[in-house]
């Protein structure tokens, strides 16, 4: 590029540029630029033409101004001028000032596009590199508008200058990222491929940017590609580090291209040609050879080049899954990484093995370096390697090293930086739950760590402890002796106390034998951590001690008099004070037996997802992506378990030697005397059903909590077809919902604002009667209120019924209600459940508007989660007169006239609900040839844009 | 109370640091310097909180003064002993700079000590602390014990102010009234707001220790006067019309304040030397001793015609002085063409303004100025705010219309009388914020 020689350097800019460095104060400053930018105004009055040095001269001032934060509202005229010089320097200093300056909205955006149109079409390379990194900059919509059709062109062109053609794909690259939908495949894709082919190596390794983009978003397209990545990665690898010339980066030949193709590699599976594989093994082999091999030269950039390629290559071995001899080669290599002097290497390779832990292949080859991950967390200095390493020791923990690991990540607790150790807690709770071996060891895993670092035990760990405890019968006795050794220290956390709490709440009867721990004994230890607990702890305390009643009746008269202090039963807690009452109450009034059954032990819980890996997996740590890899893995694990557990899946309390904690038997159901410090536990089951729901609540009136019917005729899940059925109906009103042998269901519906009547027609299709015909609706309360009137429950052979529904619409919603039907016929019991169709659509109000308004209020609704946008393919006809039926059966008013293409269609309607209105405009491209429509919809909520979008992209 | 004080100058560096007391840390200094030198927006009130400690700033041309407390100090307390600071600063080495500053470093240091004790302010009076505090050097060896001790008992006793045994061959005595008009009008020539804020400045070369007495056109004392001397008819008519009402005054403190509370007369032991006896502030019957009239019309987008009339409005044998009017142009001002009658007018671009400066201009006159102003279109949508026209000037009368009635001196001990004191009295009204919108 022609630099700026001497002569041509801009005198003033440089002695306005140390002027203004020289100020003194702010002030001083501002007044030099005030001074200077009249000048430049005086100038650019328009009275005499300047010539094209004096306008770069000011273009270039007033871009300095700018860049030092001051506003410019002129000079953009110019600017523009100056792109038609024909002077490279100016050229560039307009390119610039537009790149930097000019907003999209600009008026003077036609002209600019112009320059740039002609600088494209020109023959001189240098001007055309200018534009396209200037489309590049800006990289607006409207560029890609204006040039989308016209780079891919100059990039497959045969007569293109090789620097074009970088900039070219590069700057495709931009707007594809930018805006994706302006940037159509053409017949030009196929070419673009072809480019890897290319003699030039810079062309190859802009494209290869490009092609990686575009076949992550649509592969089938670019398919090809892999051979011919294949083949020239092989070229790159096995040429010596000479041939390339220019390409050699500290005897490393092309680095950015290898790595480049290797992580376009990653983007398809791989290769099932025999030949194409057998070459691409070759590659990754020689990739792992050269490893090996003694460096080059001494320069950090040389291995760092080098290692960017083999790790590259890694991630391919890792992404294949495929190579065991890769695989374990691969693993070595980082293992040697492990120890290197380079703390990016190590973290690197840290990172790598997390990946490679859970390949089936090199598990037990990542599993061989154990030690030195372990060292690694103890001694690294960098926390975020540290961090890794505890990632690692994670992911390779298997029952076989499970007890060492989780040992390890206890120790490392106590030193650990505060930043992980609440991930480390939720992980070494994982990992002994997922790999206990028996009972006592789990129990005692999870009490040290409560105890090294309570703090950062989530209320989850604790929760699941005490789940487990109380599900398994046979570590129930050590639990209890565990914890009350625990509770000893003087000091205990409080979490801790909970934990103790609970459990000798439940199980204190267990070790009440050993005079050591006496029923009193364990009481005074618990009440002596009573006062220095917060609130719901003492709330659990409180519920202990009533179980203690009636587990020792010896404690009773100790119990009640600590429940009859003011501290008690005078608490400002309203909670404490109403636990104490009542507890107090309950001990002296009720008999033994009422009391017994009252404060019966806990029923075990109902089996599900532990709560902590739900927890781990919010976390959207650093180590997230481990955490989704682990779970495959996990998967994988479980299912093998239970394919081994099936013969004893019932619910026994023989603890098999492969403890299934995290099992998905179904337990015996939650009954319905949970008293008191249930409530506490409820937060653990988040899907809870409602049973469990109401006897937790039901808090404060726990003692009457009524045991919930069990649901013996739960209704059957919605028919897979009824999805379909839904779609049917979104355009229209009236139809048959349903049809099989027996019942024909018929739909005549009309809405008004956010109200909707529903006729449904029962047609019995059979001669004989329906007995004990039912229907309920199941709505959700909070978007639609539904109401329905009972239909007879006799229905004859051939006859019909009606049933009216009535629905408002009290807020947007996406799901439709159901409609469960339940009737015996012969004997039988039928049961269905479809989809009502009622649709957030059904409650449109047509809005008839004017072009003019339709675009003001588009333009109002322009944030980005209030449009709603689909591409897809027409999988109807594109009949004009259907479509516009359906867009007239969707509820909207279709608006003649407004759109400047005729082909569109353009929608506008109010929804209403009974919270409030949302405006609704729709606009739908058809695009003929490609049998493709675009939709976009724009509402004042993002809820209903998406649903409404969703809705109909399945009707075209 | 204060807990440090610090000195920056514009680049934020600090200059004269000072730690009272032990809850303003060291980093108190660089909290400052990020949140309020070197802000990304201009901080515009002189009180900021960082993290719970307060700063009470002011700024001296290119120098910060900032005052910093963790305790809930009264910042009006404060503010005066930052401008007193200032005043102390001014007469020892003249202007505040950068360089006065750094070349009296260990003297500010002095003064620091002596004026401020543990964050309580201490006795500022310049002419007390020149008698301790010099800039000579070491200058013990030469005084004798007697006047250490003269000294001691001087700046602890009653009369901090003023040591004894001052004498004078000829006593003279000078008072300016030094007043500063501020007003706000509408294109349309309504007042929006108005107020004068004056003080009484004295320089007294007076021998022994003198009482004075300082009357004015007050007219509370005035009504009093004319209400208690019910015979004296037409001295009531006389001062009837020409008092004043004083909205809010402060005093010097040799001013005994118990007197002024109970007789509202203002009797004082002086300061020897330069001292400000009083503040004060009016907001009724001010003369505005100009008036402008401006005239701006917008011809197209690209032309701007402004013309500006200022009438003199006091005694034609007066002389207004330092006329200087400030009209604002638009930001894309591209070229100016000025005519004016009287005086120079110029377009000044690096502050957006035309302006216009007459040496002199007698009451009851007027002059005018007008301007063509050619404007560059610019694609910014936004209308020119049309900022006020502004003025400064100074006149030889108070705008507020006080007059000094008498200032009489008593010393009894030494035989000279109020006759035989020499006195000056002088006005200047100058120009505060003076704008009236166009």
């Amino acid at each position: 590029m022609p630099a700026v020689s001497k002569g041509d350097g801009m005198r003033g800019l440089a002695v306005f540029i140390s002027d203004i460095r020289n100020c003194k104060s702010k002030e001083a400053e501002i007044k030099r630029i005030n001074k200077e930018l009249a000048n430049i105004r005086s100038k650019f009055k328009g009275d005499k033409a300047l010539d094209g040095y004096s306008k770069k001269k000011y273009v270039c001032k007033l871009l300095f101004i700018f860049l030092l934060g001051h506003d410019i509202d002129f000079g953009h005229m110019e600017a523009v001028n100056l792109l038609s010089s024909n002077k490279y320097t100016e050229k560039q200093i307009g390119y610039l000032f537009i790149s930097v300056l000019v907003n999209s909205n600009s008026e003077l955006i036609r002209l600019i596009n112009n320059a740039i149109k002609n600088d494209l079409s020109s023959r001189n390379p240098t001007f055309m590199c200018l534009a396209l990194h200037c489309i590049a900059n800006v990289g607006s919509r409207e560029m890609a508008e204006a040039f989308a059709g016209e780079i891919p062109r100059i990039l497959v062109a045969g007569d293109t200058m090789d620097s074009v053609k970088q900039s070219a794909a590069l700057c495709l690259l931009r707007l594809y990222k930018a805006s994706p939908d302006l940037v159509l495949m053409g017949e030009w894709t196929s070419r673009v491929v072809h480019l890897l082919n290319d003699q030039h190596m810079g062309v190859v390794t802009a494209a290869i940017s490009l092609i990686t983009c575009l076949s992550s978003k649509n592969p089938d397209e670019f398919k090809t590609c892999v051979s011919l990545a294949v083949s020239r990665l092989s070229r790159i690898v096995s040429s010596a580090s000479t041939d390339l010339q220019d390409y050699t980066y500290y005897f490393v030949p092309a680095p950015w291209l290898s790595c480049k193709l290797l992580r376009l590699l990653q983007c398809y599976p791989p290769p099932e040609d025999g030949a194409v594989k057998g070459r691409l093994v070759e590659c990754l082999e020689t990739i792992l050879n050269k490893a090996q091999e003694p460096p080059k030269s001494k320069k950090v950039q040389h291995s760092n080049a080098k290692n960017a390629i083999l790790f590259e290559a890694i991630s391919l071995i890792i992404h294949y899954d495929s190579e065991p001899n890769l695989l374990v080669r691969a693993c070595n290599q980082l293992g040697q990484f492990l120890q290197h002097r380079e703390t990016n290497l190590r973290y690197l390779a840290l990172e790598s093995m997390c990946t490679l832990a859970s390949s089936e292949f090199s598990h037990e080859a990542v599993k061989t370096h154990i030690e030195t991950v372990i060292n690694a967390l103890k001694t690294e200095r960098d926390v975020s390697v540290r961090q890794r390493a505890a990632d690692l020791l994670y992911a390779m923990c298997d029952r076989s090293n499970a007890k060492q690991i989780v040992a390890e990540m206890l120790s490392y607790l106590e030193t650990a930086d505060y930043s992980i150790r609440e991930e480390m807690v939720l992980k070494v709770a994982i990992l002994a739950e997922k790999y206990a071996v028996d009972y006592s060891w789990y129990v005692d895993t999870i009490l040290n760590l409560i105890r090294i670092a309570g703090d950062y035990v989530s209320e989850e760990v604790w929760y699941r402890v005490i789940q487990i405890v109380i599900n398994r019968d046979d570590v129930q006795g050590y639990a209890a002796k565990t914890v009350f050794e625990a509770l000893q220290a003087p000091a205990c956390h409080e979490n801790m106390v909970k934990v103790g709490g609970y459990i000798l709440g439940e199980f204190g009867n267990l070790i009440a034998g050993d005079p050591r721990s006496s029923p009193l004994v364990q009481f005074n230890l618990l009440h002596s951590k009573f006062h220095l607990c917060s609130v719901p702890t003492r709330a659990l305390l409180l519920s202990a001690y009533i179980k203690f009643i009636n587990l020792f009746p010896e404690t009773k008269a100790t119990i009640q008099e600590v429940l009859r202090s003011d501290s008690q039963i005078r608490n400002s807690d309203v909670e404490l004070q109403q636990r104490a009452v009542e507890y107090l109450k309950l001990s002296s009034i009720a008999s033994t037996d009422v009391l017994a059954t009252v404060l019966e032990e806990m029923p075990p819980f109902p089996e599900r997802e532990s709560s902590i890996l739900a927890k781990l997996k919010k976390k959207k740590g650093p180590g997230a992506v481990s955490v989704e890899l682990e779970d495959g893995k996990e998967r994988g694990e479980l299912n093998d378990l239970h394919g081994g557990m099936g013969q004893n899946t019932s619910n026994s309390s023989t603890p098999s030697p492969s403890a299934d904690l995290l099992g998905l038997r179904s337990a015996a159901p939650v009954s319905g005397a949970t008293p008191s410090a249930g409530s506490l536990l409820v937060d653990v089951f988040s899907e809870a059903g409602p049973a469990a729901t109401s006897a937790g609540v039901n808090d404060d009136g726990f003692l009457s909590s009524a045991p919930p019917t069990a649901a013996s005729e739960d209704p059957a899940p919605p028919l897979p077809e009824s999805d379909e059925l839904l779609n049917k109906f979104v355009c229209k009103n009236n139809g048959v919902l349903f049809e099989n042998q027996l019942l024909q269901i018929g739909i005549k519906s009309e809405y008004r604002q956010n109200l909707g009547r529903m006729y449904l027609f029962y047609g019995n299709k059979t001669s004989v009667q329906f007995v004990s015909f039912n229907t309920t609706v199941i709505g959700m309360v909070f978007f639609l209120n539904v109401q329905t009137k009972t239909v007879e429950p006799l229905v004859e052979g051939g006859a019909q019924v009606q049933q009216v529904i009535n629905i408002e619409c009290l807020t947007d919603f996406i799901d439709a209600p159901l409609l469960n039907i339940k009737f015996r016929y012969g004997g039988a019991l039928q049961n269905i459940s479809l989809k009502l169709p009622v649709t957030i659509n059904k409650f449109f109000q047509p809005t008839e508007m004017a072009a003019a308004d339709f675009f003001q209020r588009w333009k109002q609704l322009s944030q980005p989660q209030q449009e709603a946008q689909k591409i897809f393919k027409a999988s109807h006809g594109m009949d004009t007169e259907v479509l516009k039926a359906k867009l007239l059966g969707l509820g909207t008013a279709l608006l003649e006239n407004v759109d400047p293409n005729p082909e569109n269609y353009v929608c506008a309607g109010v929804i209403q609900t009974k919270a409030q209105q949302v405006g609704c405009l729709l606009r739908l491209e058809p695009n003929a040839q490609a049998q493709m429509y675009r939709l976009t919809l724009r509402s004042s909520k993002d809820t209903v844009s998406q649903r409404v979008c969703d809705l109909l992209a399945e009707q075209f | 109370m204060i807990g440090g004080l610090f000195i920056y100058n514009h680049k934020g560096e600090v200059l004269i640091s000072r730690v009272y007391r032990d809850d303003i840390g060291r980093n108190a200094v660089d909290a400052f310097r990020v949140n309020v030198i070197h802000a990304r927006q201009q901080v515009r009130s002189p009180v900021t909180n960082i993290a719970r400690t307060s700063f009470f700033h002011v700024k001296r041309s290119n120098i910060w003064l900032a005052a910093v407390t963790k305790q809930n100090v009264n910042a009006a307390m404060v503010f005066e002993f930052l401008y007193k600071m200032c005043d102390v600063m001014a007469s020892y080495f003249g202007k505040i700079s950068e360089e006065n500053i750094k070349n009296n470093f260990v003297l500010i240091y002095e003064l620091l000590d002596e004026i401020l004790d543990f964050g309580y302010p201490q006795n500022s009076e310049t002419g007390a602390l020149k008698t301790f505090i010099t800039q000579q050097g070491i200058k013990g060896q030469f005084q004798t014990k007697e006047e250490q001790s003269q000294i001691t008992s001087q700046v602890t006793g009653q009369i901090g102010w003023r040591r004894e045994g001052i004498k004078y061959r000829r006593n003279e005595l000078f008072l300016d009234v030094l007043e500063s008009v501020n007003l706000l009008m509408s294109p349309q020539g309504q007042v929006l707001s108005a107020h004068v804020s004056g003080r009484v400045v004295m320089k007294s070369y007076l021998s022994g220790m003198p009482e004075c007495k300082f009357g004015m056109n007050d007219k509370i004392v005035i009504d009093k006067a004319g209400k208690g001397g019910v015979t004296n008819e037409a001295g009531k008519s006389t001062s009837g019309k020409q008092s004043i009402a004083i909205d809010d005054c402060t005093f010097n403190q040799c001013v005994r304040l118990s007197k002024f509370d109970s007789e509202r007369s203002i009797s004082f032991i002086p300061p020897d030397g330069d001292y400000e006896l009083m503040r004060y502030r009016t907001t009724k019957d001010i003369i505005l001793p100009f008036r402008v009239i401006p005239l701006v019309r917008e011809v197209g987008r690209t032309k701007l015609e402004v013309k500006v009339v200022i009438k003199s409005n006091f005694k034609p044998s007066l002389l207004a002085q330092k006329i200087e009017v400030r009209i604002p142009t638009p930001l894309n001002t591209s070229g100016v063409q000025v005519i004016c009658m009287k005086g120079k007018a110029k377009y000044k671009a690096s502050e957006n303004a035309i302006v216009w400066k007459i040496k002199r201009m007698a009451g009851m006159k007027e002059s005018q100025i007008s301007a063509e102003i050619e404007l560059l279109p610019t694609n910014d949508k936004k209308k020119w705010a049309r900022p006020p026209i502004s003025m400064n000037f100074e006149v030889p009368f108070a705008p507020s219309g006080l007059k000094v009635r008498y200032l009489k001196v008593f010393e009894s001990k030494l035989n000279y009388s109020d006759h035989d004191v020499v006195k000056w009295v002088r006005y200047i009204g100058r120009s505060g914020i003076y704008e009236t919108r166009c």
